[in-house]
């Protein structure tokens, strides 16, 4: 029983950067932007998230530098890939490239200090329940708001009327700018949020995970995000299994590994990159559950002046 | 035109990331890193090292480096650069570098080059490495005497020769103390992930293990045995202050007396092509102060230091017992020869676990 405790914990910390930063990258995706700069925009969310925690010894405080890095990265990407309609392929990668030098250069006078992690939540009564008492009342916030954000996202495309034009924007943008909104405004923001989450989920990692900072800690959970996005078929809800299906699957094989299964590691170590993948051919072979990617995402638009 | 544009970019890069000052009558010595400086492990203590080299030498060379190069053809452009840049002497520090090195080493025999951790070679090309797995032989004794649960946890990196012989060290070591010790193997298949690393160590935990040693680079293993109150060994540098009451001791890579005295041997015109593979007792790897454990165990640590540095001890001691039950042949007299050490890949007697790849 203890075991699968600690193990249901785990794997919620290691789910919790992946939906932060896929369920930004949706909303950005939904308006028809494609920003391939989430792992640039986490890992100066890092950098600065723990520079703000160190500096004034609030966690709450780095995770808002990380959120604000975050949207300043994004913005870089909206003014390249929206305002002079430059590639959007090009511009993420060349944001993710951006990224990890910044990170470099603003934690290079952090590296090898230490703060004090994000604290646990502990309710008496209810976080002794066994099993799902820390499961449910005993996690840090960011794993609390990392559900909120999720169903929030989901009704705000799927009940409002905001989420319904923004979606409008991302699958006919041309419509939607004759109908009279300001498609660039609306992707503007969406990018924006898109690169607020990337930056409070690389935050995450200094501030809750493993509390220090090293230039390159993210190690590719910008890139796992964008592929849940594509594995989610663009669904807040799928998103959701999606993460933890992500998370519970490498906390497995590591602990399949210590159990001494004779499977090769290498194979383990590349069986949720397989899950993914097999998951994705599922759902577009099942007939409704098929792809359903905003019919303009990744094309340039210039409205006619 | 390509090739133009590709040099004014290497060119580009060089000037943005180089400490150079120009002196013609000094010794240009160049350095090529794998990761960031500040990566806290590999290739921050071979920066240590060239800070080291600095300090003795500054007045007769000047330092050249060049950080985050990326193992392939970035490498050997890299490495041109700075033989363009008229560095005499440089040291390319990681594994992967080992065929680019060899490229352009041929391309200019008159510049000497140091590979770290390969088996390439050429009349201006040496190689150098560690005997790490002395260290290991020690960790493993100290891992015996701590463990209360007689479960030990290891995380690997990728199952390579090095990384291997470190697990047999450690366990032919502890099992002398305990023969019955079970060492639980979680193989993170990265160098650097943190996150991974602290994932691999929480379960390791988890299953059971109160000692934690690592293959890997970050001290993300170190701070999750901190935070649930087991122990644990550093890995590369020195790592206390993620455990200060975690931390038993750790493996320094300290090249500092390495790159000293081949620098001199240019500077005095000496220099040849060798391949030094060199452990405690020629300083190429240090061990951290022995701490966090009663002084009987510290005692019986260094005696073991002592004693592998006097070459009175050898970790691969013949005879030894393979995974299979079979003795593995000794082909270095009384202990297994450095090619068998090189090139390990099987696991000895009580570990029971299956090498990846067997």
């Amino acid at each position: 029983m203890e075991l699968i405790e600690a193990i249901i914990l785990s794997v919620l910390a290691a789910s919790t950067p992946l939906l932060i930063a896929a369920t930004g990258e949706l909303v950005t995706e939904r308006s028809g932007v494609l920003n391939l700069g989430v792992e640039g925009m986490m890992i100066v969310g890092a950098a600065c998230g723990f520079a703000g925690a160190w500096l004034t010894g609030s966690i709450f405080i780095g995770a808002l530098f990380g959120i604000i890095a975050g949207t300043m990265m994004s913005l870089i990407f909206a003014l390249m890939a929206l305002g002079f309609a430059v590639n959007q392929v090009a511009t993420g990668l060349a944001l993710t490239i951006l990224g990890v030098g910044l990170s470099g250069l603003i934690g290079a006078g952090f590296v090898g200090e230490r703060i004090t992690p994000a604290v646990h939540l502990a309710i008496p009564g209810l976080t002794d329940i066994p099993l799902v008492g820390r499961v449910l009342f005993g996690e840090d916030g960011f794993v609390y708001f990392s559900i909120a954000l999720v169903v929030g996202v989901w009704w705000f495309l799927y009940r409002t009327r905001a989420g319904l034009i923004l979606r409008a924007c991302g699958d006919n943008h041309a419509s939607a700018h004759a109908l009279g909104y300001p498609v660039l405004r609306i992707r503007t923001f969406a990018v924006m949020f898109g690169g607020a989450c990337a930056g409070l989920a690389g935050s995450y990692l200094p501030l809750a995970y493993t509390p220090f900072f090293i230039p390159g800690m993210t190690a590719g959970r910008g890139w796992i995000a964008l592929a849940l996005v594509v594995f989610s078929s663009w669904r807040p809800g799928r998103l959701v299994v999606g993460a933890y299906l992500f998370g519970a699957v490498t906390i497995l094989q590591l602990h399949a590994q210590g159990w001494g299964i004779g499977i090769p590691s290498q194979f383990m170590s590349a069986l949720p990159y397989l899950a993914t993948v097999i998951v994705l051919v599922l759902l577009s072979r099942a007939r409704s559950g098929g792809s359903t990617a905003p019919a303009a995402l990744g094309t340039v638009f210039v409205p006619d002046r | 035109m390509r090739k133009s544009l590709l040099a004014l970019a290497a060119g580009l890069l060089l000037a943005g990331s180089v400490s150079a000052t120009s002196a013609a009558d000094k010794l240009k010595v160049g350095f090529i890193y794998l990761g960031p400086i500040g990566d806290l492990g590999w290739t921050y203590q071979h920066d240590l090292a060239r800070q080291a080299l600095v300090k003795e030498l500054g007045d007769q060379i000047e330092t050249t480096y060049l950080e985050n190069v990326p193992e392939g053809p970035d490498a050997e452009r890299s490495i041109e650069q700075l033989v363009r840049a008229g560095n005499k002497l440089i040291f390319t520090t990681s594994f992967g570098y080992m065929d680019p090195t060899l490229k352009v080493a041929k391309k200019y025999p008159n510049v000497h080059f140091e590979h770290a951790t390969g088996y390439k070679r050429n009349p201006n090309m040496s190689t150098y490495s560690a005997r790490w797995w002395q260290g290991r032989y020690i960790q493993g004794l100290i891992a015996a005497k701590m463990t209360k649960s007689g479960v030990l946890g290891y995380i690997g990196s990728f199952p390579i020769p090095e990384v291997v012989s470190g697990i047999n060290a450690t366990m032919l070591a502890a099992q002398t103390i305990k023969p019955d010790i079970k060492v639980k193997i979680i193989w993170a298949n990265t160098w650097f992930d943190p996150g991974k690393e602290a994932d691999a160590a929480k379960a390791l935990i988890d299953q059971g293990a109160d000692v934690i040693m690592q293959h890997t680079d970050s001290p993300a293993a170190m701070q999750i045995a901190s935070e649930r109150g087991k122990l644990a060994f550093g890995q590369d540098s020195e790592m206390i202050k993620f455990g200060p009451k975690t931390q038993l001791t750790s493996i320094l890579d300290t090249w500092g007396p390495y790159y000293i005295e081949r620098v001199k041997a240019e500077l005095a015109g000496t220099w040849k092509s060798q391949d030094s593979w060199g452990g405690l007792d020629s300083h190429m790897f240090a061990m951290a102060p022995y701490t966090n454990m009663p002084d009987d165990v510290k005692k019986l640590a260094e005696d073991a230091q002592a004693a592998i540095t006097a070459g009175k001890l050898h970790p691969f001691k013949c005879p030894i017992v393979g995974q299979d039950g079979k003795p593995v042949e000794c082909k270095g007299g009384d202990h297994l020869d450095d090619g068998q050490i090189l090139g390990m890949n099987f696991y000895v007697k009580g570990i029971d676990d299956k090498l990846p790849g067997k």
